[in-house]
């Protein structure tokens, strides 16, 4: 793939990013940041795809870089969860 | 093959848009997130499904981190949800710069565009990584949470940047005989995540955490650039730019510019200057502010990050609940940068069972102030300081509050008269329709709890 296309690819993402999330209301900005913080958990597919670079060295940095990437992913969709299952209406009691 | 992992790609990416966008309505928010969870599981299986991947390696990787993770997501406790958050995107930022360093090191021969990319990941992720670990060591206390300044501060950043960059420039110009120049961008990058993150005060965290997500987001991007994959770039912008919009709301909520919260030092020197205060404090007992809560028919809770610290949420939902009974209207005013992260005090709330419909937003109270009976104001400080409207030398001016100065009354519970974390003298304190509740939060709460009970009961 041409480096042109993933700078479309980017761009376009970028515009999309700054759409989606205009008018959220405030009591959903934490679990909306930590919920897009566990989305940035995706470089895990890159932590993933770098053991396949092999070497000592460079499969310590990629063990590594999973078993962060692995916290944010795990902890973050986690822990967002947790949050949302907390907000209730109280129109649902009557 | 290839195509199959891109078709795999553009699902996952669907899934984390419509995720997102899910996320943004209170209804469908927890289904959202777990929207955006499956995009993350097709992509990972996406790529183990990839050739060449070592699977005993991922595999130990992922029981290890997820392990990590998920106790964590478990165990900690809502209050302390600020630090973990920020804790959680640091490691996403850490490995952003390990896979730009790894990937380097399996193939030294870069081309301009991966050698600039690379340079971005670790740079990118190296401040995510740095400045999250501080901004979680200063969140948990665990070092002071006051604004660090020293002289030439700006200067020495500013250099350290530049220095950064041009490490970055002459790693890009040779990238195979350029190792060293990435290692020093690499330790560049961490002290500046560090330095950048020590003049930033408490107050301003919200912001920092909003900010340092952004960031972690632009550099899985980076990281994407460097293996040409898809959905980390896609993913990464996404994330990017979200994090740059909430960013832009909490400054805007302060009235602030975002260089301003970055560079100011905000709140490390007491300002003097401002006008000279008038008035008296005058203290009440729970007891005598329990006659004037009973009586009256509107009550407007304000809590600050004074409550998260006092665990006092479950109280004043208790308090709330027994005002309610009493025929009381309630409300809950929310000012968006109220604690120490975007939406704290909503987060702490919930926790209590508090129903969403309650929770307010000063636009929407300050116009029916006038008609409230009692503001309760349970340990926030600036953002109810009437100087933002009335003291142009105040540093705080300008920034949008809630005006509990016109409710009919205003309690104030406080455990002493120190300023808040801004360090500016609160003209609140002093009006004539306040009264200052002394003590503990929760004890004063649940002296108040105590009170409706026995007068219940007799």
């Amino acid at each position: 793939m041409t480096i042109l296309l993933l700078l479309f690819v980017f761009v376009l993402a970028v515009f999309l990013g700054l759409e989606l999330i205009q008018k959220v209301p405030s009591q959903l900005h934490t679990p909306l940041m930590s919920g897009t913080n566990a989305i940035s958990g995706i470089v895990i597919v890159g932590a993933i795809a770098t053991t396949a670079v092999g070497g000592t060295f460079s499969n310590v940095l990629a063990f590594l870089a999973i078993v962060l990437a692995a916290m944010n992913v795990f902890g973050g969709y986690l822990v967002t969860d947790r949050m949302l299952g907390m907000f209730k209406s109280g129109k649902r009691e009557g | 093959m290839e195509t199959v992992f891109q078709l795999a790609y553009i699902a996952a990416a669907v899934l984390f848009i419509l995720g997102l966008k899910m996320l943004g309505k209170p209804a469908t928010a927890r289904r959202g997130n777990m929207v955006s969870a499956v995009g993350m599981l097709v992509a990972v299986v996406a790529t183990l499904l990839q050739s060449g991947i070592d699977y005993a390696l991922v595999a130990a990787g992922l029981v290890v981190g997820g392990g990590i993770g998920a106790f964590w997501a478990r165990r900690v406790q809502m209050t302390q949800m600020p630090e973990t958050v920020a804790l959680f995107n640091g490691a996403g930022g850490g490995a952003s710069l390990l896979v730009g360093w790894a990937e380097y090191l399996g193939n030294p021969t870069q081309d301009v565009v991966t050698a600039v990319a690379t340079v971005l990941a670790v740079l990118i992720g190296g401040v995510t990584l740095s400045g999250s670990v501080l901004a979680w060591a200063k969140l948990s206390e665990r070092v002071s949470g006051r604004p660090v300044l020293f002289a030439g501060q700006q200067v020495v950043n500013a250099g350290l940047l530049l220095a950064a960059l041009v490490c970055g420039v002459l790693y890009v110009v040779n990238p195979e005989g350029g190792y060293a120049f990435l290692l020093a961008a690499i330790a560049l990058a961490l002290a500046l995540g560090v330095l950048a993150v020590l003049p930033i005060g408490g107050a301003d965290m919200p912001i920092v955490i909003s900010l340092l997500n952004s960031y972690s987001g632009v550099a899985a991007s980076a990281a994407g650039f460097v293996i040409g994959n898809t959905v980390l770039i896609v993913s990464g912008s996404l994330v990017g730019a979200s994090g740059l919009i909430l960013t832009q709301i909490m400054c805007k909520a302060m009235n602030r510019s975002l260089a301003n919260v970055l560079f100011s030092g905000f709140g490390s020197a007491t300002k003097a200057g401002a006008q000279a205060i008038e008035g008296e404090v005058k203290p009440i007992s729970p007891e005598d502010a329990y006659y004037i809560l009973e009586a009256a028919s509107s009550v407007v809770f304000v809590p600050g990050y004074g409550m998260a610290v006092a665990q006092a949420q479950h109280a004043v939902k208790e308090l709330a609940d027994l005002l309610e009974a009493n025929g009381a209207e309630v409300r809950y005013a929310i000012h968006p940068v109220a604690g120490r992260m975007p939406g704290h005090m909503n987060v702490l709330l919930a926790e209590a069972n508090v129903p969403y419909e309650q929770l307010v937003e000063p636009g929407d109270v300050n116009p029916t102030m006038e008609s409230v009976d009692v503001a309760l104001v349970i340990g926030a400080n600036d953002v109810v300081n009437p100087a933002a409207k009335e003291d142009r030398s105040s540093p705080l001016y300008g920034m949008p509050i809630i005006e509990v100065d016109r409710a009919r009354t205003t309690f104030v519970l406080k455990r002493s008269m120190n300023p808040g974390f801004s360090g500016v003298e609160n003209p609140l304190f002093y009006k004539p329709n306040t009264r200052m509740i002394f003590g503990d939060a929760k004890a004063v709460l649940g002296q108040l709890v105590a009170e409706f009970k026995e007068a219940a009961a007799a």
